[in-house]
């Protein structure tokens, strides 16, 4: 229980920054960057992921694609909370010249995986990854997250199907089920549902967790590692904007930063 | 004269970067066409068939290669110029990752395909894109060698082959990136061709010495980087450029040179290519007819201009 209260404490912390380098950059996704901030919580502090931030280009370090890169100021956030860059640097998010770009760019910032935004092609990336290891006969894991909306993409089903073939059991697929994305409510935009039908038809092992319980989780991750014949897809349900009250479930704060007074605001809520 | 297709050379050549352990080879449902599958008969484990799905053969790729491997995927240079350009834009350029891509089946000689599948823009989709490199080999041996050469090469690289084989007009040498051939030299006209198009090339050189038109012809694989210093030396002494391409007139080898003698050295430039048109069902010798890849068309077409 302890450990939970731990990760709940680093993720508020992580929640204050996301939205304070949002205020300073005056753009940029805050509720999708909300929603998965538990999730990376777990997996790179919680235990689930092998890495070490002092040698990002570790051969044998497990991978995270964030496949909705858009939500790259949690990913940023976290990264600089386990120490692969100065946090200082969160400050110039968006600002030309700075490693931590609009989308995640894999050039630019240590701890970033793949270039990611344009959706779809972050799973598609982590498909190679996983692939790869089998021909350099590693054992590391590939953890990929990609949006509810994102599953609109017909790239990502190309990517689920040579995953199930090639039966990537180190992949992990993580979906961010706020079920909101920019337009609306993913149901109303696209119906993107049946997600668990979908994904075990293309031979993956599926799961559901809350996206925010700390126990659910691990304990969800945990067990997803130990598939070795399949690729494994955990559905999580996510609030967008979780932990601030007034962006909770906005569809509004999808691609919108926090104004002075809002910052203000959920600082507080966040203590 | 020996007719061999390029597609051929980059099966053969893959056998033989394959011995380099990092080499992995992606292809989508057409290995047997882009000829991947000779990789695939010595070194089967590091063969992937990615289906029909040509994006994520290119994504897939990708991360290979963030991974620390060297992919080479192929398809129809129609699909993975245009189906995959998104993967080849978003995650290989954007990245500038060490992928090779190879479009088979290039151009209108495909043949009885017909125009669907008769890739015309694809030099200039890659061409525009950062960090791409992209070569185009005249014949069997320099497809060979491009892709021997490609291994050590940073960044990501587009090969175009062919499907229809063609005499072999190059030296079995080493290749080099940027850097062009002057096949024939003359002092009346400059003719850079690229592909199947330089063998045409120069036989209208030999028809147009008939009529006392003495041709440079240049074979100018590297498309991108382009080898200035020999299309600059080539254009200052005939003063008149001729280029030709089995490719649009829009993006491909012709605008390459124009772009850098507008800016370098303004002279007379005139593309031959396909005019911004689509291709058609037919053998490959009878689009060629119909679309002026013909040594008396082209030499025509050259004597036509200077006249005019």
């Amino acid at each position: 229980m302890e450990d939970f209260k731990r990760l709940e404490e680093i993720a508020k912390t992580i929640r204050r920054n996301i939205l304070t380098m949002l205020n300073k950059a005056g753009s940029g996704h805050s509720g999708g960057s909300l929603s998965i901030t538990d999730i990376l919580v777990a997996l790179y502090f919680g235990g689930i992921m092998k890495y070490d931030a002092k040698r990002p280009n570790w051969e044998d370090r497990d991978r995270l694609v964030l496949s909705k890169g858009h939500a790259c100021p949690a990913l940023y956030a976290t990264l600089a909370e386990v120490g692969f860059f100065d946090k200082e640097l969160l400050w110039t998010l968006r600002q030309l010249g700075s490693p931590l770009q609009g989308h995640p760019d894999s050039k630019k910032l240590p701890g970033i995986e793949a270039s990611t935004g344009s959706l779809g092609n972050g799973i598609s990336q982590a498909v190679g990854m996983a692939l790869a290891a089998r021909v350099l006969k590693k054992k590391y894991n590939v953890f990929c997250i990609v949006g509810d909306g994102e599953m609109q993409e017909g790239l990502v089903y190309e990517a689920l199907m040579a995953a199930g073939h090639y039966k990537l059991s180190n992949l992990i697929v993580i979906v961010d089920n706020n079920g909101l994305q920019i337009d609306g409510q993913c149901k109303d935009v696209m119906n993107i549902y049946p997600l668990k039908e979908k994904f075990e038809a293309f031979n993956f092992r599926t799961y559901e967790m809350s996206g925010h319980i700390y126990k659910n989780i691990m304990d969800t991750l945990t067990t997803a590692k130990r598939n070795v014949v399949s690729p494994t897809a955990v559905i999580a349900r996510t609030v967008k904007g979780m932990g601030v009250s007034f962006m909770e479930n906005r569809v509004e704060y999808h691609g919108v930063a926090p104004s002075d007074e809002e910052l203000e605001k959920a600082l507080k809520e966040l203590e | 004269m020996e007719k061999k297709a390029t597609r051929e050379a980059y099966g053969k050549a893959l056998i033989e970067i394959g011995k380099d352990e990092k080499v992995v080879v992606l292809d989508a449902d057409l290995s047997g066409s882009t000829k991947s599958s000779e990789f695939k008969k010595v070194y089967p484990d590091r063969f992937f068939n990615m289906g029909i799905a040509e994006s994520n053969m290119v994504d897939v790729a990708a991360g290979m290669a963030l991974s620390g491997l060297k992919p080479y995927a192929s398809s129809f240079a129609v699909f993975i110029s245009g189906r995959a350009f998104e993967p080849v834009r978003q995650s290989i350029c954007y990245q500038n990752l060490n992928v090779v891509l190879c479009g088979s089946h290039s151009g209108i000689s495909v043949g009885e395909d017909g125009g669907s599948h008769q890739a015309i823009a694809d030099i200039s989709l890659m061409r525009s894109l950062p960090n791409m490199k992209v070569f185009v080999p005249a014949d069997y041996n320099e497809a060979y060698n491009i892709v021997l050469a490609t291994v050590k090469m940073e960044g990501p690289v587009y090969i175009r082959t062919s499907r229809a084989k063609s005499p072999i007009i190059t030296e079995d040498k080493n290749f080099e990136s940027g850097k062009a051939a002057v096949l024939k030299s003359g002092n009346d006209v400059s003719l850079i061709a690229c592909g199947m198009m330089s063998y045409i090339a120069l036989e209208a050189a030999l028809l147009l010495k008939q009529d006392g038109i003495d041709v440079e012809v240049i074979n100018s694989p590297s498309i991108k980087p382009l080898d200035e210093e020999t299309v600059y030396k080539s254009a200052k002494k005939t003063k008149r450029v001729f280029t030709i391409e089995e490719h649009s007139v829009i993006g491909g080898l012709g605008s390459a040179v124009s772009e850098f003698l507008s800016e370098n050295l303004p002279v007379y430039v005139h593309k031959i290519g396909i005019e911004d048109t689509f291709g058609e069902s037919g053998t490959k010798d009878d689009l060629f007819c119909k679309f002026g890849f013909t040594k008396e068309a082209v030499a025509k077409r050259i004597k036509d201009r200077l006249n005019g």
